[in-house]
């Protein structure tokens, strides 16, 4: 009896103790939670930041969240006829907004073409070549991109089209060749994501290549290429260094694509170093990087919201 | 398991050691062996050049330049970050400038030029023809006397110190109309050289053989028309202390004030010393005849 309660005891009191695996177990909870919390605290830290220095446009310096969206002048350091400053972004805006567009449009078809080349018509050497290619492409700083644009794209633009030079279709061509190794290894991956069964499947039905990749793997991978154009789309909209570098930064409506114009980025750029902290045009410059923000968030919903579709179909 | 006690304790040794040196090096900079001077682009090649000529010669100080444009240097003296704020322009100039605490020390002057691509066939404009070019009144280069090409503008950033001299001094104080604005006066030069129509300015130091400057009312832009203020457009280098300098940073001003380097480094990088000035400016743009070349 007395042997018994005793093991009894022991064996309480092995099963109580927390083990040397248990114990990792915590630990590795408290490292990884710990982490988790770092980012989350320095996501909420940078976008407190900003919006309240954006905000502060609005409610210290009482400009109309109307004015700022729809003006057309950017002068923050001058008052117009009726007292208000100039800090219409609506052209910065729309030239952020036209060049994201115009670059994925001209990117997008190029990029599917690769993956397609590189995952159905000739995976060997699209894995050999092409692959180490694109990812090379993603690995060169955009001032390089920049300083190509200024120095070829330019020039170029400015022969064929007239002009400066500068403005939203060389931006265009930069960024073109920036968004497209994004665009391009994301779709690859989407294509590659399609089963293999549904190629079999359809070739099986006597379907020639083409038909099968038209017809079954393109579709079937449509909202995975969606994703890879608005991820595409996201870095175009963020691109500083490069765009500031060959669109000019004339803050003024776009009329064609060849005569200056500006973007959310380059007007930051170009302008953060000669405000003062506190000050109205300072604000609005964070005011300019509030917006940036909320795009690059509406731009995740889109993957997001592309990404719960595709998983329903 | 002992070893890894063994590791945690020699990793806690470490931690503490890291610390305490990080505390003693905190002191050590606090103790005035080491300050930074913020802002002015324009400016940034001489401070850069005079801090590493004045820690060569005195062990143990650490002067730290950096960049960041005018309305940098003006807010991070004002505020206190720093120790020396670097400015193309007098504080009051800045929007946002509100402190009584700041303390002047012009240690260059420089002389601003407009620029034009070497194809425009200009070579001289009045103040008025600057002016009617830059608001858009003339559109054309051949309505001032040059080629048949449209006028392309490439001002400086908002805010930018060159850009505001320019401006008050070229053009009578009218504002530029809205058009390319290019972040560095390298980059201004660069595109004006290859752009057909183009037109800007810069510092006296960035003219080379790809542009071309013009003179201004029949008058040359040289360092000789500066010193007698026959040519209008220059500006003073400041670099602005929050009250009255003290320990490293007092030295090293009276440093840059020096015959030593005023003589030398601010000549040999294309400023102007204030001291070869026949004049003086004030803020309002006020002109004082000055005893001449010292």
């Amino acid at each position: 009896m007395k042997e018994q309660s005793t093991s009894v005891a022991s064996l309480e009191r092995q099963l109580k103790k927390h083990s040397k695996a248990a114990k990792l177990e915590v630990w590795g909870r408290v490292v990884s939670f710990s982490a988790l919390v770092l980012i989350v605290a320095v996501v909420v830290a940078i976008i407190g930041f900003v919006a309240s220095k954006g905000i502060a446009t609005f409610t210290t310096n009482h400009v109309s969240l109307w004015d700022f969206l729809t003006g057309k002048n950017w002068n923050p350091g001058i008052k117009d006829a009726h007292g208000k400053p100039e800090v219409g972004a609506l052209s910065m805006i729309v030239g952020s907004f036209l060049i994201t567009i115009l670059s994925a449009l001209i990117a997008t078809p190029f990029a599917i073409g690769t993956a397609v080349f590189m995952n159905e018509i000739s995976p060997n050497r699209g894995a050999k070549i092409l692959r180490p290619v694109t990812e090379l492409l993603v690995g060169i700083p955009s001032v390089v991109y920049g300083f190509i644009g200024l120095s070829v794209v330019v020039p170029f633009t400015r022969s064929v089209f007239g002009g400066s030079g500068f403005g939203i279709l060389s931006g265009t061509f930069v960024l073109f060749v920036m968004v497209l190794p994004t665009v391009t290894s994301m779709s690859a991956d989407a294509l590659r994501a399609v089963p293999r069964f549904y190629r079999e499947a359809s070739l099986a039905l006597g379907a020639t290549q083409w038909q099968t990749i038209y017809k079954v793997v393109l579709r079937a991978a449509t909202p995975g290429l969606m994703t890879a154009v608005v991820f595409g789309m996201a870095r175009a909209f963020g691109e500083a260094l490069a765009v500031q570098m060959v669109i000019g930064n004339a803050a003024l409506m776009p009329h064609s694509l060849v005569d200056p114009a500006a973007t959310l980025t380059s007007v930051l750029t170009t302008g953060i170093g000669n405000t003062v902290m506190g000050s109205l045009q300072n604000n609005a410059l964070w005011s300019l990087a509030l917006v940036l923000l909320l795009m690059s968030l509406v731009f995740n919903l889109i993957v997001r919201l592309i990404g719960r579709k595709g998983r329903l179909q | 398991m002992t070893k890894k006690r063994w590791f945690q304790g020699i990793g806690l040794i470490l931690l503490v050691a890291l610390g305490v040196f990080a505390y003693q090096t905190r002191q050590v900079s606090h103790a005035g062996q080491s300050i930074t001077a913020v802002g002015s682009t324009a400016l940034q090649p001489l401070v850069e050049a005079a801090g590493e000529q004045y820690t060569g010669e005195h062990l143990g100080t650490f002067i730290n330049v950096q960049g960041g444009g005018t309305g940098t240097g003006l807010s991070q003296i004002q505020e206190g970050a720093v120790q020396i704020g670097n400015s193309d322009l007098f504080a009051s100039e800045q929007k946002g400038i509100t402190s009584k605490q700041l303390v002047d020390h012009r240690v260059a002057v420089v002389g601003i030029t407009p620029i034009v691509n070497r194809k425009n066939g200009v070579q001289n404009l009045t103040t008025q023809q600057l002016t009617a070019v830059f608001t858009g009144q003339v559109t054309n280069w051949k309505q001032v006397g040059g080629a048949d090409r449209p006028i392309v503008i490439i001002n400086r950033a908002q805010g930018s110190g060159t850009r505001a001299t320019f401006e008050k001094f070229g053009m009578n104080g009218h504002r530029s109309r809205t058009a390319q604005e290019q972040d560095s006066s390298g980059m201004v030069r660069q595109i004006v050289a290859t752009t057909p129509g183009a037109i800007s300015y810069v510092a006296f130091s960035y003219v080379d053989k790809t542009v071309d400057a013009l003179h201004l009312n029949g008058v040359a832009p040289t360092e000789a028309n500066v010193i007698d203020n026959h040519w209008k457009i220059w500006s003073y280098e400041h670099l602005y202390t929050n009250g009255q300098p003290t320990g490293l940073t007092k030295d090293f001003i009276a440093y840059v004030e020096s015959p030593a380097i005023q003589k030398t480094l601010v000549r040999q990088l294309g400023y102007l010393s204030p001291d070869q000035m026949h004049i003086e400016r004030d803020v309002t743009g006020k002109v004082t005849q000055i005893g001449g070349a010292r």
